[in-house]
């Protein structure tokens, strides 16, 4: 694999994937200090939003420390080259957050749906379009669906004004092979004029190797996370992600030494469990099952005493997708009826 | 004697009602009103014995009187909502509306629908399917004490959601969540809705939670729900309880699965289902009552 020279924009995650294990109480002068750090390293795209998007603060969710609007407010301003963008999940944020959002001076908005449902982000995407921004729709779960499928429901998006189109692996289940297939079509299909980026999960330890595999592919923008800060065992850790592109000579445009620094010194520290492959995790990339789910069933099998693997590995045979976090509870307490009390 | 009605719509959501009102004791679907002379829908509300149309509004006003129409359900969109109903205000009949146009009060039926009769309101819209599923259980805990945050999850099977709902789907989390607010009785409201693409396509889920302002009364909610439960079974005989109701601190959650009866929809879509229930049953009481 040659990447000598290639270009790649990093688009750091951990303030915003990074909010599912933090169980969004994220503080704003932890936002603020490693925004500021990832500005300085030369990160040019930071994610601020509520772990589930715009407007996801939520009993189904779990509730922020502050809104997005405080967390945006206080961040933004403090960028010297840095772009902040936002996520915005239909059917969880309106566009009435989006408005707030790029009220707040964000510069980039991500609409996402899950990989089938391309066609209930054309009003946020317009919406985006029509305000100015660097407008991203974002396809979850592009596991499930083939790479035709997925070339299909990138097309909707492109239609209604993205100027970026993500294959979004949000269950960490994809292999190297399937990240270029799928990268691979919508380059070569979607318009020359339209990025395409990937958004990996670290569940099967293919963080790296599936970005690098979808650099290779044609991909312009890779999200990453210091320390890997992101739902189930992290996305691709960022400062491990620049020390191989270093390695091979492309072209990341940030400081590795400080992105390390950043990493160990300021992320690191705010975790409150190691984000790690336990065998949970491990399940979510095996079975393919929503990465955000980890927390939630853990706490659904500590509370119900049952085995947090058996209740994603029901959640993965139900075929829910991203934003049933509901479900969770209720598959709990069905097993909990199903051995009798 | 039955009140003949007229369905305007004769789309998957207007041939659902129709065949539920076929069976109605109190209500006769006489007229069905489309815009398309080849639609399937109006050649088989004519099969069923039903004058039709295909010139939309303009081609029924003519026949209001003559054949006594009493009831006239709006199954279009919107926006078309609108231009229907400044044709029938004037008009002696009552609008049942299943579009999102709001433009009358919101009746789910075991929550509000008695507040209406003898109001003089001749438009009732029928808020979403996610509101008819939801908002009753929320009101079922209001009703016992103080709910400060009223929180919906509705989940419905991809191929249920049609273009009208995918391509303004903010329209669907504002008016539930404001019918969470008005007729659910929680101080703050959200609504959350998620379309899931499985094969065989999944019945419709609904997930509602609500923070109590003091202590849940656990019995006295308990009570409450399932009296809430038998009340919507009674013209959704698909609603059921799956799970709950749940109490954790202050926290009271429901877990509901919506299966329709497949008149013309099938099972899974119970989210049309309830829609096209509620609008013939809010009618079939008015009637009844004003009769």
């Amino acid at each position: 694999m040659n990447l000598h020279g290639t270009k790649v924009t990093l688009h750091d995650m951990s303030l915003r994937d990074g909010m599912h294990p933090k169980r969004h109480q994220i503080t704003v002068d932890q936002m603020v200090a490693v925004a500021t750090g990832l500005d300085a390293e030369g990160v040019p795209l930071i994610e601020v939003s509520h772990g589930d998007g715009l407007g996801g603060s939520s009993i189904n969710y779990g509730f922020g420390l502050h809104s997005d609007e405080e967390y945006l407010r206080a961040v933004v301003p403090k960028m010297q080259r840095a772009r902040i963008s936002a996520l915005l999940l239909p059917g969880i944020g309106t566009v009435d957050h989006l408005e707030m959002a790029v009220d707040c001076g964000v510069a980039t908005i991500r609409v996402a749906t899950h990989c089938t449902e391309a066609d209930v982000s054309a009003q946020h995407i317009g919406m985006a379009r029509k305000l100015g921004v660097d407008t991203v729709g974002f396809l979850m779960m592009a596991h499930m669906i083939s790479a035709e499928e997925l070339l299909a429901q990138a097309k909707l998006m492109e239609s209604y004004g993205a100027n970026c189109i993500y294959c979004t692996d949000s269950a960490g289940y994809l292999l190297p092979d399937q990240v270029t297939e799928r990268i691979g079509l919508l380059r070569a299909e979607l318009s020359a004029d339209i990025e395409v980026g990937f958004h990996g999960h670290n569940n099967l330890s293919m963080g790296v190797a599936n970005s690098l595999a979808a650099v290779a592919a044609g991909a312009a923008r890779i999200d990453c996370s210091a320390a890997g800060l992101g739902a189930g065992s992290g996305n691709t850790p960022l400062e491990v992600f620049v020390a191989v592109l270093d390695r091979m000579g492309a072209d990341h445009g940030t400081d590795m030494y400080k992105v390390m620094d950043v990493a160990e010194d300021l992320v690191v520290p705010m975790m409150d469990t190691p984000v790690r492959i336990d065998r949970d995790a491990l399940i979510l990339g095996y079975a393919g099952v929503y990465s955000s789910f980890l927390l939630f069933a853990q706490r659904a099998a500590e509370n119900y005493g049952l085995s947090s693997r058996d209740i994603l590995v029901e959640l993965g045979k139900r075929k829910t997708i991203g934003g049933q976090e509901d479900m969770i509870e209720d598959v709990a307490l069905d097993m909990v009826k199903a051995r009798g009390g | 004697m039955k009140t003949n009605a007229a369905i305007i719509g004769s789309g998957n959501i207007g041939t659902d009602l129709l065949y539920k009102a076929l069976r109605s004791a109190s209500i006769h679907p006489a007229w069905m009103v489309g815009i398309d002379p080849a639609s399937a829908g109006l050649a088989r509300a004519h099969d069923k014995g039903l004058k039709t149309t295909a010139e939309g509004i303009a081609g029924l006003l003519p026949h209001l009187d003559d054949d006594a129409i009493g009831v006239v359900f709006d199954a279009t969109s919107a926006r078309a909502h609108l231009d229907n109903w400044r044709a029938l205000q004037e008009r002696d009949v009552l609008v049942v509306d299943l579009t999102p146009a709001a433009v009358g009060p919101f009746c789910i039926p075991p929550v509000n629908l008695r507040e209406h009769l003898g109001s003089g309101h001749k438009n009732l819209n029928m808020v979403t399917c996610g509101g008819q599923a939801t908002v009753p259980m929320v009101a079922a805990v209001s009703r016992v004490q103080p709910v400060s945050y009223g929180e919906i999850i509705a989940t419905v099977a991809s191929v249920s959601a049609g273009p009208g709902t995918r391509a303004n789907i903010d329209e669907f989390t504002r008016t539930t969540a404001a019918a969470v607010e008005k007729l659910g009785g929680a101080a703050r409201g959200k609504a959350i809705i998620i379309l899931n693409p499985a094969e065989p396509p999944l019945i419709m889920r609904d997930t509602i939670h609500c923070l109590t302002v003091d202590e849940p009364d656990q019995e006295a909610i308990t009570a409450s729900v399932h009296k809430m439960v038998e009340d919507v079974q009674t013209y959704v005989p698909g609603y059921t309880l799956k799970n709950g109701p749940v109490f954790d601190g202050k926290r009271v959650s429901v877990y509901m699965e919506v299966k329709g009866l497949g008149d013309y929809l099938p099972t899974y879509a119970g989210n049309l289902d309830i829609m096209t229930a509620a609008a013939l049953r809010t009618a079939e009481i008015f009637v009844e009552e004003t009769r």
